[in-house]
């Protein structure tokens, strides 16, 4: 028998219930990351997949539930798990990296200490021991003179320094997986760079596996090496990342390719405009019947409009929603 | 940090009451209580009795630098206890919110719907007079302040991400309360906190005024008022002083409250940054 993977979505569906309406925010999403893997969730704001990644650490408020399917981490069950349980998995075995390092270290905390705590809370450590280990952690995502930094606070670093902390910070107790979400959205291009060649090596040289969410379907592919691409809440395509790009099933997802600027783009492409997908995405309460991309897709047909299309395997573990893939 | 001059000037005048209140025995010229001599009744203030003496010959100034202890003791003790029972309460019906926030509502709702002094009144007529039951009656009479501070505090730091990041990061309840929350609130708390002390200082004076809170013949700022009232006219010396020492007292503590707030509330601290 083999090894579980490490964590495994089956099904899910993510309810969003205010009182007043109750719809499905995130239905049908399925997708598995092996222990090392890189895998990463694309799609537009509000397509779902931030939901998605609170889902997995169990940390889905009201009015958002999980209404249907299984999360297993490890074979087991998120869901299962008591509240002790899932908080000792949580920073621990799985870490999260965010969007806003501005916002996302505590202002009145030094960040050694910040990162001091994750031994001390994980790892049973003692906070003379937790403090050389944070200077050690610091030294490990290339923070110059870390001996010093440690006692700066957050506003005193800039924010390649502050993401640096928070990728310290998440990797501090070796977690299993890493789920970043956006994680350089906020970030100069250049510093981009760096901050995407750090995670990936560090996670790399630890076999933590990455779950990355992000709109930008070139950065993810860059990182991941299997890439689902959501829209309105389901999972449209799951491609291996270098044949998304190749041979890309899902009308949306040849949107998404085509939106993408590339420089030279004029001569080589023979395109003289950056293409867009026409139309916006829907809001949750009025997710169209039959496929959601339907109101926006150039291709859609009777069909599209009346019944939500079935899963087709592609090749390599490929998938596809779509009535009409080529 | 820069400290404005009312910050310097509050936190000196407050340093003085404490100095004072620390130095007593030997700041003091006789025993504030034992020192009567009906041969110096009345004397009014001169080189020998700085602040005048009273009708049983007892000496103004070493009843109101003995003084000093009491009305700071039940002063800071009790807005200390007011400050812990407030953010207790803000804190944890902000988190949580819910049932419990509701119960903690009405209770401020409550507390602030009855005049603070009356409801300390009625726990002074049930406990007697003195210095615990002065304690219990003010630390329990004022926190309402600090509450409604800390569940608004509570309330916006919670959506905050660093908060958010710290669940992600497997902090338990207690330990975001007192990691991530705790530190960003105590700019207002403290504010509040030394604001309120003014207010308990002129609590216990208006208490034993009335005869509720410190008894005779020990001295405390209020009680001391309280015996003089009737020489007002005769002996104005002995209302003035400890009359005045309450005033540069809750002054000090009203200007230092202010002064902190210039510096602590994170809106001047972020224009300067």
């Amino acid at each position: 028998m083999t090894a579980p993977p490490l964590i495994e979505v089956e099904d899910l569906r993510i309810d969003l219930d205010d009182g007043a309406k109750h719809v499905a925010a995130v239905e049908g999403v399925s997708f598995r990351i092996d222990r090392g893997e890189t895998f990463g969730l694309v799609g537009e704001s509000g397509c779902g997949k931030s939901i998605t990644a609170l889902a997995l650490i169990g940390l889905l408020r009201r009015p958002l539930s999980v209404a249907a399917g299984t999360i297993r981490f490890e074979g087991r069950e998120i869901q299962g798990l008591s509240a002790a349980e899932q908080r000792a998995l949580r920073g621990n075995r799985i870490a999260m990296i965010f969007q806003e390092p501005m916002t996302a270290l505590n202002p009145v905390s030094p960040v050694g200490r910040q990162i001091a705590e994750m031994f001390v809370l994980h790892k049973g450590k003692s906070w003379r021991e937790a403090n050389r280990l944070a200077v050690e952690a610091l030294a490990n995502v290339r923070v110059p003179a870390p001996e010093r930094r440690v006692k700066d606070y957050p506003h005193q670093l800039s924010g390649g320094m502050r993401q640096r902390v928070m990728i310290a910070i998440a990797l501090a107790c070796d977690p299993d997986l890493l789920i970043a979400d956006e994680p350089t959205t906020a970030l100069d291009v250049t510093v981009q760079a760096e901050i995407i060649e750090l995670m990936r090596n560090l996670c790399a040289e630890r076999g933590t596996a990455i779950l990355m969410i992000s709109h930008d379907l070139g950065l993810v592919a860059n990182v991941c090496r299997r890439v689902g691409v959501m829209y309105a809440g389901r999972i449209v395509e799951e491609r291996g990342s270098d044949d998304i790009f190749r041979a890309c099933a899902h009308p949306y997802t040849q949107g998404l390719v085509d939106s993408l600027p590339r420089l030279g783009s004029r001569a080589a492409l023979g395109r003289s405009r950056l293409r867009e997908i026409a139309g916006v995405v829907p809001a949750i309460a009025d997710f169209p019947g039959g496929c959601r991309f339907n109101p926006r897709c150039a291709q859609a047909t009777e069909i599209c409009r009346t019944t939500a299309p079935e899963t087709t395997w592609l090749g390599a573990g490929g998938l596809v929603r779509c009535h009409h893939h080529a | 940090m820069k400290l404005g001059t009312s910050a310097i000037i509050g936190g000196l005048l407050f340093a003085l009451a404490i100095f004072v209140g620390l130095f007593a025995p030997w700041l003091a010229h006789t025993d504030p209580v034992m020192g009567a001599n009906l041969m110096n009744a009345e004397e009014p203030p001169s080189w020998i009795w700085w602040f005048g003496t009273d009708a049983q010959g007892r000496d103004i100034y070493s009843r109101v630098v003995h003084g000093a202890r009491i009305s700071l003791t039940v002063g800071i003790v009790s807005q200390l206890v007011n400050s812990v029972i407030g953010v207790t309460l803000g804190l944890t019906a902000g988190y949580w919110g819910g049932w419990w926030d509701d119960v903690v509502n009405g209770l401020t709702n409550l507390m602030l719907a009855i005049p603070s002094l009356i409801f300390a009144l009625a726990i002074m007529a049930v406990l007697g007079p003195g210095l615990t039951s002065l304690l219990i009656a003010l630390g329990l009479t004022n926190w309402s302040f600090t509450c409604r501070i800390a569940r608004a505090s509570t309330l916006s730091l919670k959506s905050q991400g660093y908060v958010q990041a710290a669940r992600v990061l497997g902090y338990g309840d207690l330990r975001i309360m007192i990691t991530q929350l705790l530190p960003n609130m105590v700019g207002p708390i403290i504010v509040i906190g030394t604001l309120g002390m003014g207010g308990a200082v002129l609590a216990e004076a208006s208490l034993s005024f009335l005869g509720l809170g410190i008894r005779p013949p020990y001295p405390s700022w209020g009680s001391m008022l309280s015996e003089a009232r009737d020489q007002i006219t005769t002996a104005p010396w002995l209302s003035v002083f400890p009359g005045l020492a309450i005033f540069l007292t809750v002054l000090g503590l009203n200007l230092l409250g202010d002064g902190l707030r210039d510096v602590l509330d994170p809106q001047s601290r972020s224009r300067r940054a």
